[in-house]
């Protein structure tokens, strides 16, 4: 609050004396709407020239309603998973010093780095009942590539990093002398975990999880490598767009297209107050 | 802005023994536990690509990406990116300017339309660009009346790379000039500076890591797109595809030594990209210990 009461009058000078504003904003104005908004749009005028209940059978048949349940199931879980491990990675690599730490740190980034049809094809390779890690599994009658399994191991892979630099810095931030002051006060490690460090990083845990989840759903090159692809079972729904459009099915991919756009902007919406949140939290630490 | 005005409090990383370490043996379960699940989805897939790149031996090696499809993917994709990256860097610092250096009314709206492409899956990114360019899309009949080709031909792979990459610039600059001000630059006009020596003299320094940080990023993903370019590119060897496309082709065709020797390349690109920002990162947090 000061702070921005502090800055005020600065930001009236701006007006006058930098130069440049017209430019940089029409061109930014321009080039957005060129490259991403009437793009976008253009799915939402297509299927606006469908009837309702051709957009509505489109979207609600089986495999459809299939590859909706498996998307966000596996999204979902894979979330979960990077929830719990993303914050134990985090602590990791804030509180404690081991040799290879600075590395592993930089390498937490990989999924962001590595185009996902080499992560997906080498997924694919190691959980395959002849590869490295799926090998292992194998012999107790668990197969983890070409099913559903499969589709959850990519996703955490492409998820991994969010939770774990959203964390992060707000653990970094943390002050010692509020868990010794609980440590002083009699608690437990373990209820000074859950009392004052959680309530602390839920926020940006959450957030964490939510960019996980919604880079999750839209996930197609790591994951159709490895998910076998079979209707009803192991179908993502990214994928499904792709089949229609390879059957020219324009009309019935737009609509899919559409159902996506529309949640993944809520999920947008969601991320933003979460965000929102994180900020507040942080600045009131 | 409150991370400016506060006086920093130096935070040792490790914490002190009072009362808020763990037990030893703890400490060794979790370190064991996280480094456990990195080793399942980072450590082990990293180290499969080029094992299974390599499995037999270098000659092969060598005529897998040596292969007159595989030059030509890696021409596409390096041509994409360079289309791709540069026209991204001119939007980014320009609406880092707009939005970091002004105030106008509709800011945060356009900080988070800025931001839209990544929450839209690649697919659809695919998508919108058949719906206009497409033989049955907006500009179809007109595109085919001039004879000009956008879908499965190299424009649309580069049409959708734009898309997918348009906020990795931006996103980095923006909270880096907002957190810098305006002061510096206003301080050079005063002094009689123009606009453009202003940018290229205050400016530009002031953001140089940043920018070099968003640019890096913004690169691997021009270069390791695949389900946007997928969707348009319509997967024609030796003319249309991308290095991602061409990974996909072989190990579809089963030669998977030959697939992941063209993926080999993709992630020696991803490590370096790491190696790049991690150095960027340390020289960053140099230049904000040191103000």
């Amino acid at each position: 609050m000061s702070a921005s009461a502090l800055r005020l009058p600065t930001l009236r000078r701006r007006h006058t004396v930098l130069a440049g504003f017209g430019l940089a904003l029409g061109f930014t104005l321009l080039y957005l709407s060129l490259i991403v908004l009437i793009p976008l749009s253009a799915t939402f005028f297509k299927a606006a020239t469908m009837g309702w209940s051709d957009f509505w059978a489109a979207v609600t048949s089986p495999r459809v309603v299939a590859s909706y349940r498996l998307t966000f199931g596996a999204s979902f879980l894979a979330a979960l998973v990077n929830a719990v491990f993303g914050t134990l990675v985090a602590w990791v690599l804030v509180r404690y010093s081991f040799p290879g730490r600075r590395v592993v740190d930089a390498l937490v980034d990989l999924p962001f780095a590595l185009p996902t049809a080499v992560a997906g094809i080498t997924l694919a390779a190691i959980y395959s009942g002849n590869g490295w890690i799926g090998q292992l599994f194998e012999p107790y009658g668990i197969k983890i590539a070409f099913t559903p399994v499969g589709v959850l191991v990519a996703l955490i892979f492409i998820g991994l990093p969010f939770v774990v630099r959203m964390v992060q810095p707000v653990l970094q931030e943390l002050e010692p002398e509020l868990e010794e002051a609980a440590a002083t006060l009699g608690a437990t490690r373990l209820q000074t975990f859950a009392r004052v460090i959680f309530p602390t990083i839920l926020p940006a845990l959450l957030t964490g999880f939510a960019l996980a989840f919604a880079r999750a759903i839209g996930e197609y090159g790591s994951v159709i490598f490895i998910a076998g692809n079979i209707p009803l079972v192991s179908e993502i729904t990214p994928l499904l767009i792709i089949t229609k459009l390879e059957q020219y099915d324009y009309a019935g991919a737009t609509a899919i297209a559409v159902v996506m756009l529309v949640i993944s902007f809520i999920l947008l919406l969601i991320i933003n107050l979460l965000q929102w949140w994180t900020r507040r939290r942080r600045g009131a630490a | 802005m409150s991370a400016v005005l506060s006086i920093p409090v130096p935070v040792p990383s490790v914490a002190g023994a009072r009362g808020n370490q763990e037990s030893p043996v703890i400490r060794w379960i979790l370190i064991g536990l996280a480094l456990g699940f990195l080793t399942l989805f980072l450590f082990v897939p990293l180290g499969a690509v080029f094992h299974e790149a390599l499995k037999k031996g270098l000659a092969v090696y060598w005529r897998a990406i040596t292969d007159p499809d595989a030059l030509s993917a890696i021409r596409l994709t390096l041509l994409t990116a360079a289309i791709a990256v540069p026209l991204n860097l001119v939007f980014g610092v320009a609406a880092a300017w707009a939005i970091a250096k002004f105030e106008f009314p509709g800011k945060s709206i356009l900080t988070t339309l800025i931001d839209l492409p990544f929450s839209v899956s690649p697919v659809i990114a695919g998508l919108v660009f058949v719906l206009l360019f497409g033989a049955q899309g907006w500009f179809g009949p007109w595109l085919q009346a001039h004879d000009i080709r956008i879908i499965f031909a190299v424009p649309g792979i580069v049409l959708a790379t734009v898309f997918v990459t348009f906020p990795f610039v931006a996103r980095e600059l923006i909270p880096l000039m907002q957190a810098q001000g305006a002061e510096e630059e206003e301080a050079a006009v005063v002094l009689g500076a123009s606009g453009w020596q202003t940018f290229w003299r205050v400016t530009l320094p002031n953001i140089k890591w940043g920018l070099l940080y968003g640019v890096i990023l913004c690169n691997a993903r021009a270069m390791g797109e695949f389900g946007a370019v997928s969707v348009v590119s319509g997967h024609i060897r030796g003319a249309t595809n991308t290095m991602p496309l061409q990974v996909e082709i072989l190990y579809n065709e089963y030669s998977f030594v030959a697939a992941f020797a063209v993926a080999s390349l993709l992630a020696l690109l991803a490590l370096l990209t790491l190696v790049v920002k991690a150095i960027v990162e340390t020289r960053f947090q140099g230049i904000q210990e040191s103000e």
